[in-house]
């Protein structure tokens, strides 16, 4: 409770929780905000410019961009929100193994986090794509495969280093099985510091999914995402900006937000800023 | 002390591997040490520091690999136990560790921490709400502490929940390592009267690891003196306090502070420090520092029994004058 309301006295904090809730409640809510229909065509109403009718103009197709980038959004937060869930939970259980386990485990699972991170997440999405062909599901797993290294590694380091104290060394002489040890004594104490971190990683999560829409590699047409608003903008950036505007905007909107709210949660929760 | 005894330890060896992989060898953290403790008795060990008295105790919880000799704990052989035979052994043989605090899981409410042996060991019906506020009461910690965390308590307060939680499944033997240890002098009384109180309520047996002298007087029926993981010399508590036989026990005693300042203080000053395990001192280990030490000590082993000494000392024994450093 305390943190919370640490968390309102930081004005980049507030800022970025605003941005965060002003998302949130637009994909909630797209279908509220606005009557249109996100993937109708419209062939008569090609490149409109902003207007009350279509508040942010619309596309190529006709399609009203408020309504493409409300659901967009929806998107965005899905992968963001089941991918990083899917990375913590891989990344806790791998990183517990690698902490807890025998050494020769470790040395295997920390070269394989080592193999994964060296690939460029371009190229790691370009050959998925090439052999699963684009889907919000390929870019789940490109995200998950990208992040589940840096989480595993510190669970690793932070299970090394909780091991070896006495409220271990206790459970294993009461005859706590290694499972319990691991889900009772060590994980909640790990845990603090990964969920931080895994909600400033959450920007580019995002990036990375308006990244591969952008290249045609995440969500196919007509569903819509800011990155393959942002492509089908970026042709005729000059002649009608508003299409690349509506698909950069909620990107910089987003990724600022959480950045904001995530770097003031780290601080927030950082001991040694405690009773600034 | 009749019948068989609860706890019993012969010939006991734990070593370490150190070097790399061109100058690998072994020390001897535990030397070959035997005793028994009977049931209802406390048995302390003393000991300066790497003396080898924890890695003793954490090898009869089978924290450690022993690698020589056998530990019997009820009639049973306990050293060559798998995990699951150990945790069978463990309802009956509980450990205390020296942090109050830090033995504590720092996540846990104090109420989950004193009932975590039972989730560990099956509840078996009990009511575990109950059963903290019955192991809170016993050990003299109101019930509502149940809620509290371990960074909310005071040593004192985390060594009775320690306690609670080390009594809780009925043990028959209750190892306490150092259970003084961070507390200060009138919380150490209340803590030691607090070990003694329930041993003579539930017929415990306990060993005591300590290095302080005090705690050992106060509650060991017999006590054991380390010195590089052998022991030097074994007996009744009283009867070794009364009149040492083996020099370090001696040197120990004399260093022991007492509370009162008018009483002569005659201390046995060692001079050198302690050797390093990797270089044991042929003979007599202690010849090194032993202000009694002559020819054969350097050459002969001391004859093994309670006292490991070639010349056990008479009591009120001083050491020769032309040995003690200025």
């Amino acid at each position: 409770m305390r943190s919370v309301r640490r968390l309102l006295r930081e004005p980049l904090g507030v800022f970025g929780l605003a941005l965060v809730l002003l998302v949130i409640f637009g994909a909630i809510f797209a279908d509220l905000l606005t009557s249109w229909d996100p993937t109708r065509i419209n062939p008569r109403d090609r490149f409109l410019g902003p207007s009350t009718d279509h508040l942010l103009g619309t596309d190529q197709l006709g399609r009203d961009l408020f309504a493409r980038v409300l659901h967009g959004g929806r998107i965005a937060l899905y992968v963001a929100l089941v991918s990083t869930a899917i990375s913590l939970a891989i990344g806790i259980v791998l990183g517990l193994i690698a902490g807890y386990g025998p050494r020769w485990l470790d040395n295997l699972l920390i070269l394989l986090f080592d193999a994964m991170k060296s690939f460029p997440t371009v190229m790691l999405a370009l050959a998925l794509v090439t052999i699963t062909g684009p889907s919000l599901t390929a870019v789940i797993v490109v995200v998950i495969l990208v992040n589940v290294p840096g989480y595993a590694r510190i669970v690793r380091t932070q299970t090394i280093a909780i091991k070896t104290s006495e409220f271990v060394t206790a459970a294993q002489s009461m005859g706590a099985s290694t499972t319990r040890i691991l889900r009772v004594h060590i994980m909640p104490n790990v845990i603090g510091p990964l969920v931080i971190l895994a909600s400033m990683d959450i920007p580019v999560v995002i990036a990375i999914e308006a990244g591969m829409s952008f290249l045609g590699l995440g969500v196919r047409p007509p569903t819509p995402s800011w990155g393959s608003i942002l492509n089908d903008g970026f042709g005729q950036i000059r002649e009608t900006p508003w299409i690349a505007i509506a698909g950069g905007l909620p990107i910089i909107i987003t990724t600022l937000g959480f950045t904001f709210l995530g770097e003031t949660l780290r601080d927030v929760f950082d001991p040694r800023l405690k009773g600034r | 002390m009749s019948g068989s005894p609860i706890l019993s330890v012969r010939d006991v060896q734990v070593s370490f591997p150190v070097g790399g992989l061109t100058t690998r060898s072994a020390i001897l953290g535990v030397a070959g040490v035997s005793f028994d403790v009977h049931r209802g008795e406390t048995f302390a060990l003393v000991g300066e520091s790497g003396s080898g008295k924890t890695t003793l105790a954490r090898a009869i919880n089978g924290l450690q690999h022993v690698s020589d000799g056998s530990i019997t704990f009820d009639g049973e052989r306990i050293d060559v136990l798998g995990k699951s035979g150990m945790k069978q052994i463990r309802r009956r043989m509980s450990m205390m560790f020296q942090d109050p605090v830090g033995s504590l899981s720092p996540r846990m409410t104090v109420g989950d921490l004193v009932t975590e042996p039972f989730r560990i060991h099956g509840t078996e019906g009990r009511n575990l709400r109950d059963e903290a506020n019955r192991l809170l009461t016993l050990v003299g910690l109101p019930a509502d502490f149940a809620s509290r965390y371990p960074h909310q308590l005071s040593g004192g307060q985390a060594r009775r929940v320690g306690v609670a939680r080390a009594i809780a499944l009925n043990p028959s033997l209750i190892i306490a390592d150092e259970p003084t240890a961070g507390l200060d002098v009138s919380v150490q009384g209340e803590v030691l009267n607090l070990l003694n109180e329930l041993r003579e309520r539930l017929g415990l047996a306990m060993v005591i690891i300590t290095h302080n002298l005090h705690v050992v007087h106060h509650v060991a029926d017999r006590m054991a003196v380390m010195y590089l993981g052998r022991f030097v010399e074994t007996g009744e508590t009283e009867a070794v306090f009364a009149a040492p036989r083996h020099p370090y026990t001696a040197a120990l005693l004399s260093a022991n502070p007492e509370p009162d300042p008018d009483r002569a203080h005659d201390r046995i000053t060692l001079p050198a420090e302690v050797p390093s395990l990797l270089s044991r001192p042929l003979g007599c280990e202690f010849h090194t520092r032993c202000p009694w030490a002559q020819s054969i000590c350097t050459t002969a082993q001391p004859p093994s029994g309670n006292v490991a000494c070639h010349f056990p000392l008479e009591p009120g024994a001083r050491p020769p004058s032309k040995k003690v450093p200025s």
